[in-house]
């Protein structure tokens, strides 16, 4: 095992551990990998939200792109009608405030078209969630293309934490992975702490899991299945218009058709992954994005030694085959982890199930 | 004759009143961007837009159209109509094999939303092995290069199939993954290995002999014609064969089909690989008609698959129902888009509304007072009941 095809197998190990330590400690690997995740992780706490209630929800994908549509749309419009405003804290222009709301409203407007049909209709849930998918990109599509949105919003600023609490040994560590990122991605970890609680402490998250688990049990004490079923798909919607967001408000000043780039599909993975709860999910985000992240550390700071020629050996000889390798590779894994994991992660009992009361037709 | 009528009428009355309804909401937004256009607000132009779809995909025109006025003047020109007709078939027929590669997950009560990456790597491995022959006899290039896109295919539609059979990983969740891992891998590929010089963009070699040869008209290839065989095959397989009735036993109800002694793991990786084949095969259909592997093959007929299984009712005859009305869209798109100025992404949300309106049958039905059958095919419930459920 020294050495395979003349590679020094050991020793690329070796030195990669190495580099990866150094990337965690002294570099901003971590913080890169907590912005990438973001659009994974505030989908997932969607998903998670759906479908702890008994709604499964394929449609994230479509949720964000439609919010990152419609955010961007209303951050220019209003960038245009008030140019060279004052920006408020966390470089929060009327533009891109007004931008944000607007992309929350398109997630919570999406998801009631989800929740109407999955609910109301008892249509097929993954059918509908594959049709908010087509129509988010057909009709993004086709308002981009018509409307030629010129000019942009801006994003938001990072955060800029004194270099005094940076320098602190832990303390600085935490900060500069958590809070040195713009205020969508600061927000993330907030969201999963509080949702995680809830959800397992707090009467919300008490009737929520009744109603995914056993809806008639939960129709019998009285808890009004319907009614809990619509606030969770809805209030889950603000995630996927945040992930949506930081799209085109935090992360690029700019919309292209298909940008969010099946991250709703990883989001949804990160869920089973978490086994359905949102650290869980929160988790499974940071680990399917860490190897983007790295791909753009090795390629700005290149590993020292043999595996640093190695790897710019093959850069420079495949530089495509090299970029779209840590492109597929959250792919690659999330198929890995879903066929070593899924058999012992169990979904909520009544997902993918509509609830008919008795007696009703 | 009124009670065949009757029956047709109780299968295609949600179909058909969804296309309607999704055609209506269609002009509303036809309207409503009318307003970002330098004429303004145009009431006339869903008429002009629908007029050139049906020109461009038929042939034939039904409306005159001059500014307010609108008169019904139904005319054919039939060259024209010979070249439209042409083409919609040729569009129509990758359309009908990726409508397959779902409906008969359906069947299996499976869904492949892999039909994407299924038509990828049936294009690569058609266009790898096409450009292998690209100098021996025309049939045998032709016979190796469309075998090559089904067995890509086959391999694609197999791992998801064996995933769900082996780990319980739910098809849904794992195809979708498969779809953008062979995009990247090949993309990759095609740029840093496979590609030539000359052309402005990056693509592979000519698959020279291997391409699908022309045998009508401007575009009209050997693979519609293989499509409509298959068609026929495929019907005989799901309605007329042991295999087919233990396919859509373990749709209707795996337990049921347990019970009687059928294997439910060994015909999930069967009815994938099936699934992966036809796929497969509308990706070397694509690229064996277009020469050669681009970098970046956008085709949309993977996904196109969905709409086309659902509204064709997951049935193969409804499948090439639906793929010619998709298909002809495609086709007249682009004269749409000269004329009237209307992005060609509209066909994109006409087709998304359709589904909407197919998903919410049960206000459709309740609208037109219909006793018809339900559209959803009956297996789906078995694709969402699975939902993260291992398969015992």
């Amino acid at each position: 095992m020294d050495a395979l095809f003349g590679i020094p197998v050991i020793g690329f190990v070796l030195q990669f551990l190495a580099y990866l330590v150094d990337a965690i400690f002294t570099t901003n690997l971590p913080a890169q990998t907590l912005q990438l995740a973001t659009p994974i992780a505030l989908g997932a706490l969607c998903g998670v939200m759906n479908e702890r209630s008994g709604v499964v929800n394929i449609g994230i994908e479509g949720m964000m792109l439609t919010a990152a549509f419609v955010g961007f749309m209303a951050g220019v419009v209003v960038s245009d009608a008030m140019p060279g405003a004052e920006a408020g804290p966390f470089g929060f222009t009327p533009a891109l405030l007004v931008g944000v709301l607007a992309a929350v409203g398109a997630g919570m407007l999406v998801s009631l078209l989800h929740a109407w049909l999955s609910i109301t209709v008892r249509a097929d849930q993954i059918i509908s969630g594959t049709v908010i998918n087509i129509i988010a990109l057909g009709l993004t599509g086709y308002l981009n293309r018509l409307l030629k949105p010129g000019g942009s919003a801006g994003t938001l600023d990072q955060l800029n934490p004194p270099a005094a609490l940076l320098d602190l040994p832990i303390v600085g560590w935490i900060v500069k992975m958590f809070f040195t990122s713009g205020p969508i991605t600061t927000s993330v970890i907030f969201f999963v702490i509080a949702l995680q609680i809830m959800l397992f402490r707090s009467r919300w998250g008490l009737r929520t899991r009744a109603v995914g688990e056993h809806p008639r049990a939960a129709d019998t004490v009285g808890i009004d299945v319907i009614w809990v079923r619509y606030r969770n798909v809805v209030l889950g919607g603000v995630f996927a218009g945040l992930a949506g967001a930081w799209l085109t408000l935090e992360f690029n000043a700019s919309f292209q058709n298909g940008m969010t780039a099946n991250r709703g599909f990883i989001a949804l993975a990160a869920v089973i992954f978490g086994r359905w709860t949102p650290i869980g999910a929160f988790g499974g985000a940071l680990f399917f994005m860490v190897w983007e992240a790295l791909g753009i550390a090795i390629r700005s700071n290149p590993p020292p030694g043999d595996l640093g020629t190695f790897l710019s050996g093959i850069q420079s000889s495949y530089p495509s085959i090299y970029n779209n390798f840590f492109g597929a590779l959250p792919f690659l894994l999330t198929l890995i982890v879903l066929a070593g994991v899924v058999g012992r992660s169990i979904p909520p009992a009544a997902d993918g199930r509509p609830y008919v009361k008795e007696g009703a037709t | 004759m009124r009670a065949a009528l009757r029956h047709a009428w109780a299968l295609a009355a949600v179909p058909v009143v969804s296309i309607v309804l999704a055609l209506l909401l269609g002009s509303l937004l036809i309207i409503a961007s009318s307003l970002a256009t330098p004429q303004g607000l145009n009431l006339m132009l869903p008429f002009v837009a629908y007029e050139n779809l049906l020109q461009g995909a038929t042939g034939l025109s039904l409306l005159d159209v001059a500014g307010r006025t609108i008169t019904i003047n139904p005319s054919i020109k039939p060259d024209q109509a010979a070249r439209a007709i042409t083409s919609t078939l040729a569009a129509a027929s990758p359309l009908v094999l990726t409508g397959l590669a779902v409906a008969v997950g359906f069947k299996g009560g499976l869904f492949n939303i892999g039909g994407t990456g299924q038509v990828l790597v049936g294009g690569f491995a058609a266009a790898m092995a096409g450009i292998a022959v690209a100098n021996q006899p025309a049939p045998i290039a032709v016979a190796v290069a469309l075998l090559a896109g089904v067995l890509g295919g086959a391999f694609y539609g197999f791992i998801p199939g064996a995933l769900k059979a082996l780990t319980g990983a739910h098809e849904v969740v794992t195809t979708i993954m498969l779809n953008s891992l062979a995009a990247f891998v090949i993309i990759g590929l095609v740029n840093d290995i496979y590609k030539i010089t000359g052309p402005t963009f990056a693509r592979t070699a000519d698959v020279g002999n291997a391409a699908l040869p022309i045998l009508f008209g401007r575009n009209g290839n050997l693979g519609i014609v293989i499509t409509l065989v298959l068609v026929a095959v495929t019907w005989v397989l799901i309605y007329r064969t042991p295999l087919g009735f233990e396919i859509r036993t373990v749709g209707a109800n795996p337990d049921a089909a347990r019970y009687a002694g059928m294997n439910p793991r060994r015909l999930i990786v069967l009815t994938m690989t099936l699934c992966g084949m036809f796929a497969g095969l509308a990706g070397a259909y694509e690229i064996l008609s277009l020469g050669y592997y681009p970098a970046v093959f956008g085709s949309r007929i993977g996904f196109d698959g969905i709409t086309v299984a659902l509204l064709g009712r997951a049935h193969p005859v409804g499948a090439v129902l639906a793929a010619l009305l998709l298909g002809g869209m495609r086709a007249g798109a682009p004269a749409m888009q000269i004329t009237a100025k209307i992005p060609i992404e509209i066909i994109d949300v006409i087709q998304g509304l359709i589904l909407l309106f197919l998903a919410a049958e049960f206000v459709i039905r309740k609208l037109i007072r219909t006793r018809a059958a339900t559209v959803t095919p009956s297996e789906i419930e078995t694709v969402s009941r699975s939902y993260g459920e291992t398969v015992a």
